[in-house]
């Protein structure tokens, strides 16, 4: 009798051990909000069908969560992945040899050939792949409320810088908030790269952010982009300083305010006020058939252990992100886009299919300021470019403020 | 005996010692820490890239430092001599005996409980424009009444002032009022029989034996003023623009979000001279009365 309990016991605890012998993989990340967290759950979900054992740790807030992925390598205790924007936040951390690299699977899946060139630029260090990209935002879209450009009178979509003035123009006539803008730093660093990218277009783009070069910033061209951003402010209306982004939107989505310049995440609000792509709002990526699509998004970083279970924790996660289902599922509750522009997207939305199509133009994404500067050097640019938005600082200064912050 | 009058000679020292240990690796070894790592090249981790004093030349390079700088200056006058004034005149109030002392000391404390986040956003409610105090005004009549300093390059700063001055005048009044407590009751009397007005008494006579409360009141201030960081975040976000940008702040954004802890410690070391300047008077004058 005894016999037969012990061995039920011991039968119990072996099944029990089975259960968890899959691959344990403790996730931080910050999508708690409702569409974000219902995305991640598919991933986590595809997760544990794959075998694997889904820890979830969300923290409200991408600094905080961060700060706290960053606290814990130091301390020892890393997470087995964790959320970065698909930016330079992360490079530190590969320099100090922090991060295990996902190469096999990169290898295996072709990421060279198959992901967007930005995409590449930031996840893959001195020949390592270092993250697994989990989406791509774009973060310059035109929203704008079709009843708002019918009562001002605009008939066809604003197709170049001038003829979005002229919209704007005429929305101001028609006694509406022209461009609905939150009046927070990050914001306004949207309205300009907006410019930077329609006006200057790629090759200015790129010299300015990416290489950073003296020259291309003190041009005549250059100095036209700022101006271009700084008559935006004109368009704005004087309670926006400090407004948050979706309550911008909801101007636009009331029919008060015309246009807004933001990232895709503003699709879920209209969504969430019953509207549709088409009917009651438009979206436009860019000013001009080969404008840059300016890209950004979310991966997953591993820092490093040596711990044979964790790897393998770490290398089903890397697989199970890039899968064509996952990746559609998580961007489809998301609002964002898939990384791979190899998927079909058809059961995407109406804007989310215009920005697939723009993807596969392998000479369009470009990516966003932060994908090129480091935290600090973004942020010294942001500080320059809020300051010339709100004062009264003449574009010399401005355009010598943005030199002196992106020398260093 | 002599172990037990050694033991009794060793014992204040031995209660002191965690204090001491606190002082020496929390206080002076954390400063001595930051001034090592402001002249190295640290950004998102601590490194030992020694690159002199580029850093400093940085941070004074940078508008947005400098702005910061003037904003701490501007903000600690009025901060300073507002809470000093309002809480000087809230304790001579007080002082005279009025009904309800006991209610209305406790209702000009009460602010003081408050924590400066709390206070940051109870006022921003109350200054943001088309929202509390603007539009009840408004809504009294006044239509053309406009209250946006919070979204004023030029005022954002002042509406900082006046929310803190808020918060702190209360403590100020407490200290102030204890102080005229003290104030030898002969020296009201001979004021009297010499008809010498109540107001010249408080200035000419008071004012000067307050010296000591005065000292610690404004160190108390002084220190609030340089560490401001959570009002300037919960009320303006810096903003509009980088209007009401402080250090603090600066080296905050710099530690954590920018990832550059080489510059954030220079901005803290350059931060702790003023603190420096202050606390050297005042640390010096006691001991020379010690001495006395």
């Amino acid at each position: 009798m005894i016999g037969r309990r012990v061995a039920l016991a011991a039968w119990l605890c072996a099944s029990a051990a089975a259960a968890h012998a899959g691959p344990r993989a403790e996730v931080i990340h910050w999508w708690t909000s409702g569409g974000e967290s219902a995305a991640v759950r598919q991933v986590a979900q595809a997760y544990r069908d794959a075998g694997g054992t889904w820890i979830d740790s969300a923290i409200a807030g991408g600094d905080q969560s961060r700060a706290v992925t960053v606290n814990r390598i130091i301390g020892g205790n890393p997470p087995t992945a964790a959320q970065f924007n698909t930016s330079k936040q992360f490079l530190d951390i590969i320099e100090e040899d922090m991060l295990n690299d996902v190469d096999d699977i990169a290898r295996r899946e072709n990421w060279d050939s198959l992901l967007p060139e930005p995409i590449v630029g930031v996840i893959k260090v001195k020949g390592h792949w270092y993250a697994a990209p989990m989406n791509i935002h774009m973060q310059t879209w035109l929203w704008y409320s079709k009843a708002a450009f019918a009562k001002a009178g605009i008939k066809s979509e604003p197709a170049s810088v001038d003829e979005l003035f002229a919209a704007l123009d005429k929305l101001k006539a028609a006694g509406l908030i022209p461009l609905a803008h939150g009046g927070q730093s990050w914001q306004e660093v949207i309205l300009f790269s907006s410019m930077l990218s329609n006006l200057g277009g790629r090759e200015l783009y790129l010299k300015v952010i990416r290489d950073r070069d003296q020259a291309a910033i003190n041009s005549a061209a250059f100095r036209k982009v700022l101006l271009a951003y700084k008559r935006l402010q004109s368009y704005v209306d004087p309670a926006s300083p400090g407004r948050n982004w979706n309550d911008a939107t909801a101007l636009v989505i009331s029919g008060r305010a015309g246009i807004q310049i933001m990232g895709d995440w503003a699709k879920g609000e209209f969504t969430n006020a019953g509207q549709n792509a088409g009917k009651q709002y438009g979206c436009i990526p860019g000013l001009s058939g080969n404008s840059p699509y300016l890209i950004q998004g979310d991966v997953f970083v591993f820092p490093r252990t040596d711990d044979a279970d964790a790897i393998r924790a770490q290398k089903l996660m890397a697989s199970v992100v890039e899968r064509p289902n996952v990746q559609l599922q998580f961007s489809k509750l998301k609002g964002s886009l898939p990384v791979r522009p190899d998927l079909d997207a058809s059961q995407l939305d109406v804007c989310a299919q215009k920005g697939m199509a723009i993807l596969r133009d392998r000479t369009r994404p470009v990516g966003v300021t932060e994908v090129y500067l480091t935290p600090d050097q973004n942020g010294a640019l942001q500080d320059v470019l809020t300051a010339y938005w709100n004062t009264n600082m003449p574009v010399e200064k401005a355009q010598k403020s943005i030199a002196s912050a992106l020398r260093y | 005996m002599i172990l037990g009058r050694q033991l009794r000679s060793i014992t204040p020292y031995t209660a002191l010692l965690p204090m001491f240990v606190t002082v020496l690796v929390g206080y002076i070894g954390s400063a001595l820490w930051t001034l090592g790592m402001s002249m190295t090249a640290s950004r998102t981790f601590p490194s030992s890239h020694f690159i002199g004093l580029a850093q400093y030349q940085r941070l004074f390079d940078n508008e947005r430092w400098m702005l910061s700088l003037n904003n701490l200056a501007v903000y600690g006058i009025l901060f300073v001599i507002a809470c000093l004034v309002i809480g000087f005149l809230l304790a001579v109030f007080i002082d005279q005996n009025v009904t309800g002392e006991g209610v209305l000391r406790t209702v000009f404390l009460y602010p003081y409980a408050m924590s400066f986040v709390a206070t940051g956003l109870v006022w921003q409610w109350l200054l943001q424009p088309g929202d509390g105090i603007d539009s009840a005004v408004r809504a009294l009549g006044f239509h053309d009444f406009r209250l946006d300093w919070l979204v004023n390059q030029d005022m954002a700063i002042y509406t900082v002032v006046i929310a803190t001055v808020w918060q702190a005048s209360g403590l100020v009044m407490a200290l102030m009022l204890a102080g005229l407590r003290g104030v030898d009751p002969e020296i009201w009397k001979a004021a009297r029989l010499d008809g010498i007005p109540a107001w010249r008494v408080y200035l000419q006579i008071v004012l000067p034996m307050l010296w000591p409360t005065i000292a610690t009141v404004l160190l108390l201030l002084a220190t609030a003023v340089v560490k401001l960081y959570d009002a300037v975040v919960a009320m303006t976000q810096g903003g509009p623009g980088t209007a009401s940008e402080v250090p603090a702040k600066f080296i905050m954004d710099h530690l954590f979000l920018r990832s550059n802890v080489g510059l954030a410690s220079a901005g803290a070391v350059v931060l702790l001279v003023p603190v420096l300047a202050l606390l050297a008077p005042y640390a010096y004058a006691r001991s020379r009365k010690e001495a006395a």
